[in-house]
């Protein structure tokens, strides 16, 4: 069984080899010439302002999980929706329950204050 | 697709998730009645926990020898799982009781607390209900992502964070492991559910040398063991049981450790029965390798919720003799194990809260000197758990010990039991330790700012009598133990 | 039917509870006295309920399993109780003697500090020796037997402060050992030789119903029975684990009267009685128990003789009086010395009482002439009697019932036992002989000590000696009730030959009939014979007593002329036969010798090193560990990856 699975790591070698490969071979063959230019973060565009690792505000952070819960939400609807008159009551009672228990955390979120940017 | 949905209706069986439906449900309507209570107001939520625990606790009782098969054999409540829902109805019991004032001391009393303790415990019961890999997953996850909160609940304090994420990090990774191995195991046997895996394997005997399913047992065992806090998979505990609240550390020690024990008793009782042979060997080295690593390192520790930590990783290695024995006295003795073990560590636990002051910096070896002359109370309790964690009679701890290495006597395994034992030699040393500071030492402390908090006294007292009961009378509870084991 | 037993030992367990939790809070003695008092009393209450209905019962065994208790291999344990004639016996004889022990004891410890203390001991002694007797199989009795030694070395050791007391309570502890290390062998050959014919069991009675299976007479037998012997002599003082118990008098009066003369020393009798089966079916154990108790009867009343303090003659009196009883269980008279057992209990428990009366006053006395002289000291007593009139009477009443006069109780109980050495199957004229000298001798010191007690010239110190109060009520209320249990005790098992029915051997005849008539344990003779021989002992006691008279009554002088003409013979008696010194240079100082070798030589070079090697070496590699812990994620992490792939290595190339 194991050796239906030996393309893919043939191809994950050459992979590999084809990486290594041409960093290592631009390396050996490359010409270096450096300049004050070529060393800095961006060659072209904006000049770079402070440091890179910022600290980003928690707030971010809280509207992405809550965006994350209420997308997965929506994303659990669709097959609903589409098996929607098969389904019938049974499936309506579970989605129910289903964005009931969403709905709870969106109260509480919204209690807490998670929603308020300031 | 009217008969599917018909076969979906018949196949729910809510009687098969009550107890945990109830947690589920009180733990959400906690969580509003949390968000919506005053800052500070903390003492009604609690009591509503322990209301809903209790209602739990009867549901599962009255289940006994009625086993209920739900979501199409997802979910399976037998005996063995009520008897491991109890230990962690218990545990969570027993936490929510030390908790109050707890929460008050450290300046921290948000409701959002035990909301989160019952939720954890309903994923715990579907991890010892669960028949299906992906409920057994889907129990763990939900026991880990709201332990990872708790572990980390005191934001303020940096200790604490560290633990969260430790917790939450190392977590993730290990559930890496069981998640992978989980999906070998599906692309092996073609099914998730246990018994089907079980039946696969009857059905093709050869599976059982066949690298991938191997990989995906071990690798599903991994995440189990890093749950149980087996050697090498051990090293996020002290890390973490020193930096959560104490309550939550009794609580990770007791509930969601049992729990994963059951998961993993079950799956590899079932599922992996063709692997005995070398999994035996397996679980032998890690239990030798666990309570001597526990034992050994505990020996140094100065910090007495650290040294609980090491003693904690210790006891697992005590209980994974049971699994080496793979019987059915030695999968009786992890459930008596696991269940004096809530009381005798739990206990422990609470006296350290009762004594700790706020930040607990006093947690100490020298932080308890002459403590057995100022608090005589305190005193003789805290020489209860730790004579029971000892594993000396009249205590649980020697009659738990008892069964697990009797069971591993039976089975053959001789040398094991005796490595039980001289650990436990071992382990003497640094409990009796805290016991001469206690009372050989003069106070220099009038321990004036212990309170003995009632709640917390309560839950010192439901401690020392399971203890002593279950050290005198183990009979009873150790048969029903018989009737849910393996 | 017998549901509410687990009660009996119940309660006393509360007392020792609430007394040992609280006592300290309550303060008040009142209180804390009468918990412990009541406390036994309910359980005396529950006792006689249960007793009334064992009688009235035609089934006379009943075992009570209360809980199981655990369950190895084949071997299931139960916490069980049984209750047949011979416990309901003994539960009398604890919680009644105990009952008016403990009523003694509010007066007696009055202002001792550790009341609370005290009364916790007394209820947990209460409770571990009612385990002992109603324990169903011998892992319940062996915590009773245990519980009971530990709470004689807590009692005897109450004083602990004093230096003599502690010595005594350790050696109490240490003695008890060497017994118990001969009850645990006994044991566990014991169930290793029923469990090799298929039998797992330590339950009494499954023991009883299986003995058969073991060889009568064969060595099997008579090595268990002799461990189980050695186990009865330590707990009962016999020869040569008796030397604890004159020292032990170091506890409180009434702990000497309760512990170390009715109830606990009275255990290794029990035990054999309970076990009756498996010791008459080994004739030379019988015989060996006979010799020791006929020895011991005798060495320890002549030790009597000599003695000065009044608690270190009852307590020789009370090792004389065991061996009595071992000669009894010796000779195959089961029940006699269980009838010896309870009746000594009363006149026993009476006489310490009495004497703690007694003491109690001299030392009231003392104090409040500021003096320091011994209050116990028989020769700074005298003319007593007149002072304290109900202790006088009662004393002297027990003194009569064990000096064996005729229609008091000890007369019956002796009697019986003293027939049965003449003429058992087991017995031999020679242990008639030595037992009625025993019994002259008993008569001889018991009256000297009421002679120089109570009567004749008062020669406590004259500064002393007009403040000597009679005890109050809850001192001489227990006296009275004993004293009259003394004289009217033995009614209840008078023989046939004069005139009773012998109602308590036939009570306890469904114990013991069965092991006696197997083994054909009986004794034999005619009724002229009889006769004879209980006018002899008469006569014996009743000349003990007139020698007493006349040596320390009518001449006083002579006991003087005596001990100058025999100094030798004197010294020896007075010095005990020195047997301590005997034991201490036999046993304890080569032990002792050999101990500073072993410490010094062995322990300290060898063994510590090895120990403290091993420990060393043990926390190092801990503190070594320790370094794997170093707190980085990441370290953490590849621990585990390394785990995993050892583990998937091991299993899939191993």
């Amino acid at each position: 069984m194991l050796d239906l699975y030996l393309p893919i790591i043939v191809v994950i070698g050459i992979a590999f080899a084809f990486a290594i490969g041409s960093v290592v071979f631009s390396r050996l063959v490359g010409v270096k010439r450096y300049s004050e230019l070529k060393m800095s973060p961006y060659e072209c565009g904006v000049p770079p302002i402070g440091n890179a690792n910022e600290r980003f505000s928690v707030k971010f952070y809280l509207v992405a999980v809550a965006f994350i819960v209420f997308d997965v939400e929506v994303a659990f609807l669709y097959p609903w929706a589409i098996m929607f008159k098969q389904l019938g009551w049974y499936g309506a009672i579970t989605m129910g329950i289903f964005i009931f228990v969403l709905v709870i955390g969106f109260i509480y979120d919204w209690k807490k204050g998670a929603l308020e940017w300031e | 697709m009217e008969n599917l949905v018909q076969e979906a209706i018949q196949n729910v069986n809510l009687h098969a998730v009550m107890p945990s439906l109830i947690l589920s449900v009180a733990g959400m309507a906690l969580l509003l009645v949390a968000v919506f209570s005053p800052r500070g107001k903390t003492a009604h939520i609690a009591w509503l926990s322990i209301a809903s625990l209790i209602v739990a606790g009867i549901v599962t009782i009255m289940g006994w020898n009625d086993t209920q098969y739900g979501f199409a054999g997802s979910v399976q409540l037998d005996n063995f799982a009520a008897f491991f829902s109890m230990i962690c109805i218990i545990a969570a019991g027993l936490a929510i009781l030390m908790s109050d004032e707890y929460l008050k001391r450290e300046n921290f009393p948000v409701g959002e607390y035990y909301p989160l303790i019952l939720i954890t415990t309903a994923g715990a019961m579907w991890m010892v209900s669960g028949t299906d890999l992906i409920t057994i997953f889907l129990g763990l996850e939900v026991l880990s992502v709201s332990l990872y909160i708790l572990a980390g609940f005191f934001r303020d304090q940096v200790r604490c964070n560290e633990a969260g994420l430790k917790y939450f990090f190392l977590g993730a990774f290990s559930t890496g492991f069981l998640l992978y191995g989980m999906a070998l195991l599906y692309g092996v046997s073609g099914t998730t559910k246990v018994y089907d895996i079980a039946a696969y394997i009857q059905a093709n005997p050869d599976t059982t040398t066949n690298v991938m399913f191997v990989a995906g047992g071990l690798l599903m065992l991994t995440g189990f063991f890093f749950k149980i806090a087996a050697a090498p998979f051990h090293m996020w505990t002290p890390d973490v049981y020193q930096g959560a609240p104490t309550p939550i550390t009794a609580f990770m020690s007791a509930g969601p450790k049992a729990a994963a024990f059951a998961a993993l008793i079950r799956v590899t009782f079932i599922c992996l029965e063709g692997m005995q042979d070398h999994l035996t060997t397996v679980f032998w080295v890690l239990a030798v390798l666990t309570m001597t690593v526990g034992n050994l390192i505990a020996l140094n520790q100065k910090d007495l919720k650290r040294m609980l930590a090491y003693s904690s990783i210790a006891h697992a290695g005590y209980a994974m003799v049971g699994l080496v024995a793979w019987n059915e006295i030695g999968s009786a003795g992890i459930l008596f194990y696991m269940l004096v073990y809530t009381f005798m560590n739990m206990g422990a636990f609470a006296i350290l809260i009762l004594i700790g002051r706020s930040g607990e910096e006093n947690l100490t070896l020298d932080g308890v000197t002459g403590l057995g002359y100022k608090k005589p109370m305190l005193g003789i309790a805290f020489s209860i758990f730790l004579f029971a964690l000892m594993g000396l009679p009249p205590t649980a701890g020697f009659t738990g010990k008892f069964y697990i290495f009797a069971g591993a006597i039976n089975s053959g395994y001789i040398w094991l039991a005796v490595l039980g034992v001289l650990n436990s030699a071992v382990s003497l040393y640094y409990y009796l330790r805290i016991m001469i500071f206690m009372y050989f030492k003069e106070p220099q402390e009038d321990y004036a700012w212990v309170k003995i908090y009632p709640a917390t006294a309560v839950s010192i007292v439901i401690s020392v009598i399971g203890v002593l009961y279950l050290g005198i009378v183990p009979g009873s509870i150790m048969q029903l133990a018989r009737m849910a084991g393996f | 039917m017998y549901g509410n037993l687990w009660l009996i030992p119940f309660f006393p367990l509360l007392g020792a509870i609430i007394n040992g939790l609280f006592g300290k809070k309550i303060k008040n003695e009142a209180v804390i006295g009468g918990i412990g008092t009541l406390m036994i009393f309910l359980s005396f209450l529950v006792a006689v309920q249960n007793f009334f209905r064992l009688i009235g019962d035609t089934e006379k065994v009943h075992e009570i399993v209360l809980a199981s208790w655990m369950t190895v291999g084949n071997l299931q344990v139960n916490w069980e109780l049984l209750l047949d004639p011979l416990s309901a016996v003994m539960i009398l004889v604890v919680t009644g003697v105990g009952t008016l022990i403990h009523l003694y004891s509010i007066g007696y410890m009055h202002g001792e500090t550790g009341y609370y203390r005290f009364f916790s001991y007394l209820n947990l002694f209460a409770f571990s020796m009612l385990m002992l007797v109603l324990g169903g199989n011998a892992l319940v009795m062996f915590i009773g037997w245990e519980g009971v030694g530990l709470c004689s070395y807590l009692l005897i050791g109450y004083y602990y402060e004093k230096k003599s007391a502690s010595d005594a309570a350790k050696k109490a502890f240490v003695v008890n050992r060497i017994g118990d290390f001969g009850f645990l062998c006994g044991l566990f050959i014991l169930f290793w030789a029923l469990a090799g014919h298929g039998v797992w069991t330590i339950n009494f009675v499954e023991i009883a119903a299986n003995a058969h299976l073991l060889e009568a007479g064969g060595a099997l037998i008579t090595i268990i029975t002799l461990a189980f012997f050695l186990g009865a002599t330590g707990k009962s003082a016999q020869i040569p684990l008796f030397t604890w118990l004159p020292d032990a008098m170091e506890g409180p009066t009434p702990v000497s009267a309760l512990i170390h003369a009715a109830t606990m020393v009275t255990a290794g009798i029990y035990m054999i009685g309970r076990m009756n089966i498996l010791f008459a079916m080994a004739p030379s154990t019988m015989m060996t128990i006979a010799i020791i108790g006929a020895a011991t009867a005798f060495l320890a009343a002549s030790i009597g003789f000599a003695q000065n303090d009044i608690k270190r003659v009852l307590a020789y009196s009370t090792v004389s009086q065991l061996g009595y009883m071992f000669l009894a269980m010796g000779v195959g008279a089961f029940s006699a010395g269980i009838f010896h057992l309870m009746t000594h209990a009363f006149f026993k428990a009476c006489l310490f009482l009495g004497s703690g009366s007694v003491i109690h006053a001299m030392h009231h006395a003392y104090h409040h002439a500021h003096l320091h002289d011994d209050p116990q000291d028989m020769r700074n007593m005298g003319g007593l009697r007149s002072k304290m009139p109900i202790t006088f009477w009662t004393f002297l009443l027990s003194t009569i019932a064990i000096a064996g006069v005729p229609l008091f109780s000890g007369f019956f109980s002796k009697d019986e036992i003293l027939w049965w050495s003449f003429g058992s199957t087991a017995g031999h004229p020679i242990f008639w002989i030595i037992a009625v000298c025993v019994a002259g001798m008993t008569a001889f010191y018991m009256f000297r000590l009421v002679f120089m007690t109570f009567f004749g010239a008062q020669r406590t110190d004259p500064r002393a000696k007009d403040h000597i109060p009679e005890s109050p009520w809850t001192i001489t209320v227990p006296l009275m009730v004993l004293a009259f249990l003394a004289v009217v005790g033995g009614y209840v098992g008078v023989p046939k030959i004069l005139g009773g029915g012998n109602h308590f051997g036939n009570f306890l005849a469904p114990v013991f009939g069965p092991a006696q008539e197997l083994h054909n344990l009986n004794a034999h003779g005619s009724h002229a014979l009889e006769y004879t021989l209980i006018a002899l002992s008469v006569c014996i006691a009743l000349f003990g007593i007139y020698m007493a008279w006349l040596m320390y009554m009518k001449n006083p002088a002579l006991p003087a002329q005596f001990t100058a003409k025999f100094a030798g013979v004197y010294r020896f008696v007075f010095n005990k036969w020195y047997i301590d010194e005997l034991y201490d240079f036999v046993f304890v100082n080569p032990c002792k010798r050999f101990g500073t070798f072993l410490w010094k030589i062995f322990d300290v070079r060898l063994v510590d090193g090895i120990v403290n090697g091993c420990a060393w070496v043990v926390k190092g590699v801990g503190a070594g560990l320790r370094y794997t812990q170093t707190g980085y994620m990441y370290n953490y992490a590849v621990a585990m990856v390394v785990g995993v792939v050892v583990i998937v290595g091991f299993y899939v190339f191993g």
